[in-house]
C-alpha cells in the first residue's frame, strides 16, 4: 500500500459501502412491481419508466419544480449581490448586519417553516394583519394556488439568500485591488466599476454558487412538505414531494425508484447544461 | 460616495434585516401567549396587546400527558450530528489532501473523477436513497438507532467535507509540504505536523457545513427513526400536525434553531479575515 492510499481510501470505501448498496438496489427495484406488502421483486421489465412517460402529474411536478428554482435562485442571487456589495467595504453597523444576514441559512428549514406558516396564517397571522394597514388583502397565502406558491418561494428567499451572501461576500472580499485602482484613476464611476471590472472578476464564483443553489433547489422538499403538503391541489407539488407520495404514502416503492432514477439524470444532464450556459453568459466564450 | 447612496444603502440593509429578524420576533412573542391571544388575531406586543405567559415554554420540559419532551430529542440530534460531522471530517480532510497532493489512476478513473464521485452525491435526492437506506438499515438493525443515522448522515456530509477541504488545501502552496520533508518528515508526518495545523480556517468552514447540513436534515430523520431515536425536527413536526399549540411550537422552533445560528458569529469572523475565500474556489 502506498502513502497516497492511505489518505484516499478511507473515505473512499466508506462512501462507497454505504452508497452502493442503495444506488444498485434503487435500479433493481425500478424494474419490478415491488411494493412493502410483498415479499420478493416480481420484474416487470420497462414498464414503470414507460408509465413515467406518461405521467403528466410527474412532468408538471418538474415544471413546478423548474418555475421555483429559476425564480428563488434568481431573487437569492440578485438580492444575495447586492447586500454582500453593501457590507463589503468597512462601515459602520458593518459587523452586526453580516452576522444577522447569515442567520436564516443556519436555522432548520422544517423548524423555520413551520414559523412561517404561523405567518402566512390567514386570519390569525401577522402577514394579513400588517398588509390591512396599507389597505390590502386579505391575501389568501396558503389556501390559494398562487398564494401557496408565493408563500414556499418567499421562505426559501429567506432561508438561502444568506448562502449566495456568504459566497458572493468571501469573493468579494479575496479580490484583487489592482483593478479597481486601475479604474479609479480612469475616471469610472460606481457603476460602471461594477459592470466592468467586479461584476467580471466576480463570474467564476457567481456561477459556482448558482449551480450549488440550483443543485440544492431541485431538492427543495421539507418547506413544501411543512408549509403546504403539496397543496392546495397540487399547486406546491415539486418533483422530490411527488416522488415521496408515490414511495412513501402510497408505497408503489418500484414506481417511485423508476420516478428517482427519471429525475437524478433529468436533474444532471439540466445542471450539466445550466452550468455550461452560465459559463458562456458570464464568462465569455471560453466558457 | 454621496449622502444620498449612503441612505439609500441604509434603507437597503435595515429593510433585509426587518425581513430577516421578523419570523424570530413573531415567534418570540406567541412563545409567551396563551390560546386565547393566539386566537384572537395578530397581537405582537406583550403587556401591550395580551397578557403574556411562559406556559409555551413550561410544556417543553414538563413531564407527564400536557409535557413535550425536548430534551431527549436535542440530546439525540447532537449525538447524530456531531459523530456524523467529526467522522466525516476526519475522513473528509484525509481524502481531500489526497486527491489534492498525489495522482491517483485507476484504469480510466483520474484524481478529478473521485472528486466529482464525492461532489456527486450532493446532486443526489434524498428521495432516491430513503428506501434503500430504510431496508439496509433494518438488515442490520440499526433502524432507529443512532448509529444507524449516523451512518447515512456520514454519506451526507462526507461529500461536504472532501468538496471544502481540496478546494482549501489546493490553495495551500505545496512548498510547505516539501519544506516539512526536507525537515525530516515522513509524508504523513508533513500533513500532521505542518498542513493541518494551519487548515484551521478550512476545517472550521467544513465543519460548520457539515454541522448545519446534519443538524438540519429533516427527510432522513424523519423516514429512518419512529420513537426511540427522534430528532428536532420530526419532534416538531409531530407537533405541528396535532392541534396546534403555536406557544409551544414557537418556543420549540426558538430552542431548536438557537445552537446554529450562534455558528454566523464565527463564520462573519472568518469571513471578515478573508480566510474564507481560500475554502470557497
Amino acid at each position: 500500500m502506498k502513502i497516497k492510499h492511505f489518505f484516499l481510501l478511507p473515505a473512499l470505501l466508506t462512501l462507497l459501502a454505504i452508497i452502493v448498496f442503495p444506488l444498485v438496489f434503487t435500479v433493481r427495484v425500478s424494474f419490478s412491481s415491488w411494493d412493502v406488502y410483498q415479499a420478493g421483486l416480481d420484474y416487470i421489465g420497462g414498464r414503470n419508466y414507460l408509465r413515467v412517460f406518461q405521467d403528466s402529474r410527474f412532468w408538471q411536478s418538474l415544471l413546478r419544480l423548474s418555475a421555483l428554482s429559476a425564480l428563488t435562485v434568481t431573487a437569492q442571487y440578485v438580492l444575495g449581490f447586492v447586500l454582500a456589495l453593501a457590507v463589503w467595504k468597512e462601515m459602520r453597523g458593518g459587523r452586526i448586519f453580516r452576522v444577522l444576514f447569515l442567520v436564516p441559512m443556519m436555522t432548520t428549514p422544517v423548524v423555520m417553516s413551520v414559523i412561517w406558516r404561523t405567518v402566512f396564517h390567514e386570519s390569525l397571522g401577522p402577514a394579513n394583519d400588517l398588509l390591512s394597514y396599507v389597505g390590502i388583502g386579505p391575501v389568501p397565502w396558503l389556501s390559494s394556488a398562487a398564494g401557496a406558491f408565493v408563500s414556499v418561494a418567499l421562505v426559501e428567499i429567506w432561508q438561502w439568500t444568506p448562502f449566495m451572501f456568504l459566497l458572493l461576500l468571501a469573493g468579494l472580499v479575496s479580490l484583487p485591488r489592482e483593478p479597481f485602482l486601475a479604474a479609479a484613476i480612469d475616471g469610472a464611476g460606481p457603476w460602471r466599476t461594477f459592470w466592468q471590472v467586479t461584476f467580471p472578476l466576480m463570474a467564476p464564483i457567481s456561477i459556482g454558487a448558482l449551480v450549488i443553489r440550483l443543485i440544492e433547489a431541485s431538492k427543495i422538499m421539507d418547506t413544501v412538505y411543512v408549509m403546504t403538503s403539496g397543496g392546495p391541489g397540487t399547486a406546491t407539488e415539486t418533483a422530490s414531494y411527488y416522488i415521496y407520495i408515490r414511495g412513501l404514502r402510497d408505497f408503489q416503492v418500484g414506481y417511485s425508484a423508476a420516478l428517482s432514477l427519471t429525475y437524478l439524470v433529468l436533474m444532471i444532464a439540466a445542471l450539466t447544461i445550466i452550468a455550461k450556459l452560465l459559463a458562456r453568459l458570464l464568462i465569455g466564450k471560453e466558457g | 460616495m454621496s449622502r444620498s447612496y449612503q441612505l439609500l444603502k441604509y434603507l437597503c440593509l435595515l429593510g433585509w434585516s426587518a425581513f430577516v429578524v421578523f419570523p424570530f420576533l413573531w415567534a418570540l412573542s406567541t412563545s409567551f401567549k396563551d390560546a386565547n391571544s393566539v386566537t384572537g388575531g395578530a397581537r405582537y406586543l406583550p403587556w401591550v396587546e395580551f397578557e403574556p405567559t411562559t406556559l409555551g415554554w413550561r410544556s417543553l420540559f414538563a413531564s407527564g400527558s400536557q409535557g413535550i419532551n425536548i430534551v431527549t430529542p436535542f440530546l439525540n440530534s447532537a449525538t447524530v450530528t456531531l459523530l456524523a460531522s467529526i467522522i466525516s471530517l476526519a475522513l473528509g480532510t484525509l481524502a481531500a489532501y489526497g486527491l489534492s497532493r498525489y495522482k491517483f489512476r485507476a484504469g480510466f478513473v483520474k484524481n478529478s473523477d473521485i472528486t466529482f464521485f464525492f461532489i456527486s452525491q450532493r446532486i443526489m435526492p434524498p428521495i432516491v436513497l430513503a428506501i434503500p437506506f430504510f431496508l439496509m438499515l433494518k438488515e442490520i438493525s440499526a433502524l432507529d438507532t443512532i448509529w444507524g443515522l449516523v451512518i447515512v448522515y456520514i454519506a451526507l456530509l462526507l461529500p461536504i467535507a472532501v468538496w471544502v477541504m481540496i478546494d482549501f488545501f489546493d490553495s495551500i502552496p505545496r512548498e510547505l509540504d516539501e519544506m516539512a520533508m526536507i525537515d525530516g518528515c515522513t509524508p504523513i508526518g508533513a500533513f500532521f505536523r505542518v498542513i493541518l495545523p494551519n487548515s484551521l480556517a478550512g476545517l472550521v468552514v467544513a465543519g460548520m457545513f457539515c454541522l448545519i447540513f446534519g443538524w438540519n436534515d429533516f427527510f432522513f430523520a424523519f423516514t429512518l427513526t419512529f420513537t426511540e431515536t427522534q430528532l428536532l425536527p420530526v419532534a416538531i413536526v409531530s407537533l405541528n400536525s396535532s392541534v396546534t399549540p403555536w406557544w409551544s411550537l414557537s418556543a420549540f422552533a426558538l430552542i431548536s434553531v438557537t445552537p446554529l445560528a450562534l455558528i454566523a458569529v464565527v463564520v462573519e469572523r472568518f469571513m471578515s479575515r478573508g480566510s474564507l475565500a481560500g475554502a470557497f474556489r
